[in-house]
């Protein structure tokens, strides 16, 4: 058997491509993707961070000069002062850049190629040349959403929900081309995401290794299948959607106009698709959080079983919660009360979780890595996201705090939080996707920066939200009611600058540690997992001979074993004496 | 942080408060119990020498527990919703007043009835950004919009609609306090969507007289 595997990966490594371009722009390998999906996101999030900065600096300190931003030539600006039409495109895109081109690539794009393959004790994914296709055509994606800003009339500006009729026809926005290419990136992207959870699905249910039965599967690997599923079935939906938005706008139909078409149903399809985008964003920092905790707490997971029954709960229940973003639409009352208990119900697996989590620090022999560190953020911002939408899933409290800064506050508890799961898989991966260690101190510098600034951003938010601060307002000083929130926006933008400045040593780090890190062993956190079987970096095939599975991932601390670690593909006893 | 609600002047409004208040605690005593046993735990299970984890896959018992009282306490609180939702929502009382609001980028056309007391008659009276109305009656607004989609909010009444083109939705709120009370719009609406504001005067029985009597002529 392993020699049958080895003269498969000679065979394998003859074709392996050695040029510049094929090894690193057209690569086919799925860690190459999987990195080149990780620097796209990590650049589109310093794009999207900067845009959030703009924000809140004309939040703190309503229409004056944004230091430094003198030059913008008008109508973007006026003499470095944002007006209220620029200022609805940087919220417009910085939401979509930050779930669309930096959460989805990164834990997605980034994490699935790179993690799914080599976690499973396969070669590569089943359609190599489709993976190199789906990133390329993210690619384009990108490029056409950052060529929006560029257009006469600017970027998109009607939200990233894109409500219509506000976006259905260019008289209302006065943006014309900006919200065409933003339609017509994001059809694109689909595309990418459609071709990618294709091939992860494939990959997964075909290419396991021997004895990886589904019960062994990682909850990395487990969130990530969940997750392409969700993507096939989500996908569709928004892009039918976008596609009668585009000819509404292009070709006058009237889908969503109310001549003739209907406003409320964009709201439905766009959240339709919306929800379970939600979890395609959260999932894999689920996954990747509980395989963090496991490693570091030197334990196995509390309830494996649970953990991965909750996340399918999770995605089949995220299908008939669209409406809870809706209660005060115009929506009939009465599905008001049939989301309001659906949404109630989809709390309990994300509950679930959270104590599972709890329950694997229970009694371990704790690590604190930086990996674990980010991990602990991750769940401790989880804990107030998922708490804070009881709120609003309330359908009467959701009257008063719908389209406020409490929901604002939420949102960014769940979504933004998944950048300390992001930050926790970036750590405890790089020695395997690099070959080299990052600084174990400024890691934790850059962990208590982004940890406390992030709380100190986000929560007073929810303050605002409960005194009626809109969202999406360019001036909150236009309000009487509002006004003694002066001081609070302040203090917010302040922070928000802070927690800007914190990712510095990330940045630092980062690059330092991919040119000058110490070289990384083959497995530096004494992990079960099959990755850490194969050299740092892996070579193209991963693994020089195929792995044999013969238990689950999380056996750590195993009484009997000397170690405090037992590795899926390491043989014990009998197995020993046949397995080499 | 629940003392930054604005105060409450309307019928249904306490009761929208009071599962606000609700939710706070519960979910305070949530997060202060998950928070104190993840730091605990952080600390009496940090590496030591000499002590290895325990190793357990989990406990049936416990994870049934963690299941079914978030489960129990989350349903409880649909039902507890349900009531008031359906009060604000779907049983309107009937209208003691009436005016139409239109959402238009970015103002609000009001409509008052006359002298008369109905709407798109000849003496209705129509302003700009103010709705006039009187104190402790019940009062129904038909919503509605022009262009694109704009959100009826009066922070104070706790009262939130959105005014879709195309249709004609139905408000009501009784103010229990006169007084002024802004009106902005809560859904994005263009560029001008910040500062889209209206007010709303409660009048006493008294002062309303006296507004329908200045603008008669005004239709």
């Amino acid at each position: 058997m392993s020699e049958a595997a080895a003269s498969a990966h000679a065979d394998h490594g003859a074709h392996e491509p050695a040029g510049f371009w094929s090894h690193y722009v057209f690569s086919t390998d799925h860690k190459m993707i999987g990195r080149q999906f990780l620097f796209l996101g990590l650049f589109m999030l310093i794009i999207g961070g900067i845009l959030a900065m703009l924000i809140r600096w004309q939040l703190a300190w309503p229409e004056t000069e944004v230091p430094g931003l003198g030059w913008v030539p008008e109508p973007t600006m006026y003499e470095g002062i944002i007006p209220p039409s620029t200022y609805n495109m940087l919220f417009t895109m910085h939401a979509t850049i930050m779930i669309f081109f930096v959460v989805m690539p990164i834990m997605v794009g980034g994490f699935g190629n790179f993690l799914i393959p080599i976690m499973i004790g396969a070669k590569d994914m089943a359609f190599p040349l489709l993976n190199m296709l789906s990133f390329w055509v993210g690619a384009v994606a990108g490029v056409l959403m950052i060529a929006s800003f560029f257009v006469v009339g600017g970027a998109a500006s009607g939200g990233w929900t894109s409500y219509t009729p506000l976006t259905g026809a260019a008289v209302y926005t006065g943006v014309n081309w900006g919200i065409n290419l933003w339609v017509l990136s994001l059809f694109v992207l689909a595309f990418s995401s459609l071709m990618g959870s294709i091939n992860y699905i494939t990959t997964l249910i075909n290419m396991r290794a021997p004895g990886m039965t589904y019960f062994r599967l990682p909850l990395s690997i487990w969130s990530l299948f969940i997750t392409a599923i969700l993507l096939l079935l989500a996908l569709p939906v928004l892009t039918a959607a976008l596609g009668m938005l585009f000819f509404d706008r292009v070709f006058a139909t009237n889908f969503f106009l109310p001549a003739g078409g209907m406003p409320l149903l964009w709201q439905h399809l766009f959240w339709f698709f919306g929800h379970p985008e939600v979890y395609i964003l959260v999932l894999p920092a689920m996954g990747v959080t509980s395989d963090v905790l496991s490693v570091f707490s030197r334990k196995p997971i509390f309830g494996y079983r649970a953990m991965a029954y909750s996340m399918i709960a999770l995605a089949f229940l995220s299908w008939i919660v669209w409406g809870h973003h809706m209660f005060v639409s115009g929506m009939n009352p009465l599905l008001g009360t049939a989301f309001m208990l659906t949404t109630m119900v989809i709390a309990v697996p994300s509950a679930i979780k959270t104590f599972n989590w709890l329950g694997t620090l229970w009694g371990g022999s704790i690590r604190f890595t930086v990996p674990l560190l980010f991990a602990i953020g991750f769940v401790s911002n989880f804990v107030i996201g998922g708490l804070s939408g009881i709120f609003m899933a309330s359908t009467p409290v959701d009257i008063f705090i719908h389209d406020t800064y409490f929901i604002v506050a939420h949102f960014h508890y769940v979504v933004a939080g998944i950048i300390f799961a992001m930050f926790a898989a970036i750590y405890f991966w790089f020695p395997k996707m690099f070959g080299r260690m990052t600084s174990h101190t400024w890691g934790v510098v850059h962990f208590i920066g982004t940890y406390v600034f992030f709380n100190l951003t986000f929560f007073p938010m929810h303050f605002l939200g409960v005194g009626g601060h809109m969202r999406r307002i360019y001036n909150p000083m236009q309000y009487e009611y509002l006004e003694q929130f002066g001081d609070m926006n302040v203090f917010i933008t302040i922070s928000a600058f802070c927690l800007g400045l914190s990712q510095i040593p990330f940045v630092v780090n980062f690059i330092w540690s991919l040119f000058a890190g110490e070289k990384a062993p083959e497995n530096p956190w004494e992990a079960n997992t099959l990755e850490w079987s194969a050299p740092s970096p892996p070579p193209h095939g991963n693994f020089a001979t195929q792995p044999q599975v013969y238990r689950g991932p999380y056996e750590y601390s195993v009484p009997g074993v000397e170690e405090d670690w037992l590795p899926q593909d390491r043989p014990l006893g009998a197995a020993a004496a046949t397995g080499h | 942080m629940m003392s930054w609600l604005p105060e409450n002047v309307s019928t249904y409004g306490g009761q929208i408060d009071y599962l606000f208040y609700l939710i706070y605690y519960i979910t305070a005593a949530a997060l202060i119990l998950v928070t104190v046993l993840m730091v605990a735990f952080l600390i009496m299970y940090r590496q030591r020498e000499g002590r290895k984890a325990v190793y357990s896959h989990g406990n049936t018992a416990l994870e049934v527990t963690w299941t079914v009282v978030p489960a129990v306490i989350l349903i409880m609180l649909s039902f507890m919703s349900i009531s008031t939702w359906g009060e604000i929502k779907i049983y309107a009382p009937p209208a003691e007043y009436e005016v139409r609001v239109v959402g238009k980028q970015f103002n609000w056309d009001v409509f008052h009835p006359g002298p008369d007391g109905k709407l798109d008659t000849e003496d209705d009276i129509k302003i700009e950004n103010e709705v006039h109305v009187p104190v402790d009656k019940v009062v129904h607004v038909q919503l509605q919009a022009s262009d694109v989609i704009h959100s009826f909010f009066v922070p104070s009444f706790r009262v939130k609609q959105d005014a879709v083109p195309g249709r004609d939705i139905l408000v009501w709120f009784e103010v229990t306090k006169p007084g002024q009370y802004e009106l902005p719009c809560a859904e994005l609406c263009g560029f001008g969507h910040s500062g889209m504001l209206g007010w709303v005067f409660v009048h006493t029985p008294e002062d309303f007289e006296k507004f329908l009597k200045e603008n008669q002529d005004q239709g």
